[in-house]
């Protein structure tokens, strides 16, 4: 197996049905005559999952046959939830948490500031109902909301556009 | 490494790497180049990159103590997660602090082993909240502010605290966000809840985090950082939008001093963060 099909293998570790790929945030693999680097960014700056992910990624190259891994972590561009791939938007969808929509555009000057919720709406994923509203605006990790279904009264998680 | 549960993956002992303090978690910024940009004032940088890592240091450490205090449990969640933002920015900039300085430190030490006179945060940060109408408006001031130093620090000279910024802007326009939309319900919500959040308004200032320190001067004629003033304008048209959403009034803010002196509080804060880790030098769990 290449060292890029072995990294794009290993899972998050919060989110275990996802990998690495399906996220978005295994960036390059280049595989060296002497080592294999592979370069990761991370999701949010207080991600505490990237320390395992790094072991992750060292653990299963060697396991695979690359015994020296050097993980590389770049921080710009910054991640973006656009770059979860349709797969992993498919994985979180059967897994039970609505997959982002497009990540918000922002025009020039000032970040402007939102006082009511105007985002796309979010279809359910377990009725497929298509409006649900917002319970909370961080769930258990900062990258995911929790909202409610009107019709289905199942409560569901939401990862955010960012 | 792979698990089907936290459980498992909390349980895992085929690595020691497991979660902050004494963990083996060091160094946020490891496979990042950290290389310092010629002709960078050392010195400077390292103190700025200080002061935007103590801000977010203590500010989350005070958004912590909310936890298990909070109204509801999505609150809790919600201010935990901020906190955890916020450590995050924290880590990833003392860190290069710790870089740019090049004298023996990291990010630990700079955190756990700092006397009070060494800690570059301003003062808004340092402050408990009474009530939870208190906490929401210190975080819209907070945030805003932040969140437009991050905004023009994108273009920094030095790349890593362009990087970080960039990042944490999209962090900070969350925080606010939740913030302020929580100002606006308890201001125009039912009397009680009005009474109260008018009086954190009007308890709430942003004075001193304009004023600037010579050290925020010279990094931004370097073009490394940003004048605090230069946040002004946008800040305060924030707060009245905020206000004005949520029915509320608070008069101009006026006076300020740079950052540098400590509030009282400074004390048990560095007590409570840094008892563990002077109490047991070197320990891990």
């Amino acid at each position: 197996m290449t060292a890029f099909a072995v990294a794009a293998r290993v899972q998050d570790p919060e989110l275990p049905w996802l990998t690495l790929a399906d996220l978005g945030i295994l960036r390059e693999v280049e595989e060296l005559a002497d080592r294999v680097v592979v370069t990761i960014t991370p999701t949010y700056s207080g991600c505490p999952a990237m320390g395992a992910i790094r072991d992750d990624l060292t653990g299963a190259l060697r396991a695979a046959g690359y015994p020296r891994v050097e993980v590389r972590t770049v921080l710009t561009p910054a991640w973006t939830t656009d770059w979860i791939t349709p797969a992993g938007k498919d994985k979180l969808t059967a897994a039970g948490i609505a997959p982002p929509g497009p990540a918000p555009r922002r025009a020039a000057g000032p970040v402007p500031l939102t006082l009511f919720p105007v985002r796309p709406q979010v279809p359910c994923p377990r009725c497929g109902a298509p409006a649900t509203e917002q319970i909370a605006a961080f769930s258990a990790t900062a990258c995911r909301e929790l909202r409610r279904c009107p019709a289905c009264r199942e409560p569901f998680e939401h990862v955010k556009e960012i | 490494m792979s698990f089907d549960d936290a459980y498992e993956a909390l349980t895992d002992h085929d690595d020691d790497a497991r979660w902050a303090y004494g963990t083996g978690f060091a160094d946020p910024l490891a496979g990042v180049d950290t290389a310092v940009p010629a002709g960078a004032d050392r010195a400077a940088l390292a103190d700025y990159c200080l002061m935007l890592g103590d801000d977010a240091l203590i500010m989350s450490h005070r958004l912590q103590q909310w936890v298990t205090r909070a109204p509801e449990i999505e609150d809790e969640l919600a201010i935990a997660n901020i906190a955890l933002d916020l450590l995050g920015q924290a880590r990833l900039l003392l860190s290069r602090a710790a870089v740019v300085e090049d004298a023996g430190r990291d990010e630990d030490s700079l955190a756990y082993l700092r006397e009070q006179a060494g800690f570059r945060n301003v003062r808004l940060v340092e402050r408990t909240d009474d009530d939870f109408a208190h906490l929401v408006a210190r975080l819209v001031v907070f945030s805003s502010w932040r969140l437009a130093i991050f905004d023009q620090l994108t273009k920094s000279a030095d790349p890593v605290l362009a990087a970080i910024a960039e990042k944490g802007t999209k962090e900070l326009t969350y925080h606010r966000e939740y913030a302020a939309q929580w100002v606006v319900r308890l201001g125009d919500g039912t009397d009680i809840s009005h009474i109260r959040m008018q009086d954190a308004a009007e308890a709430v200032s942003a004075a001193d985090l304009f004023a600037p320190h010579e050290t925020e001067l010279s990094m931004a004629a370097a073009g490394f950082g940003v004048d605090p003033a230069s946040t002004r304008t946008e800040v305060e048209r924030v707060w009245a939008q905020v206000l004005d959403a949520a029915k509320l009034q608070a008069a101009p803010w006026r006076g300020g001093e740079p950052r540098g002196a400590h509030t009282p509080a400074m004390a048990d804060i560095l007590a409570e963060l840094q008892g563990v880790a002077r109490d047991n030098p070197g320990g891990t769990w």
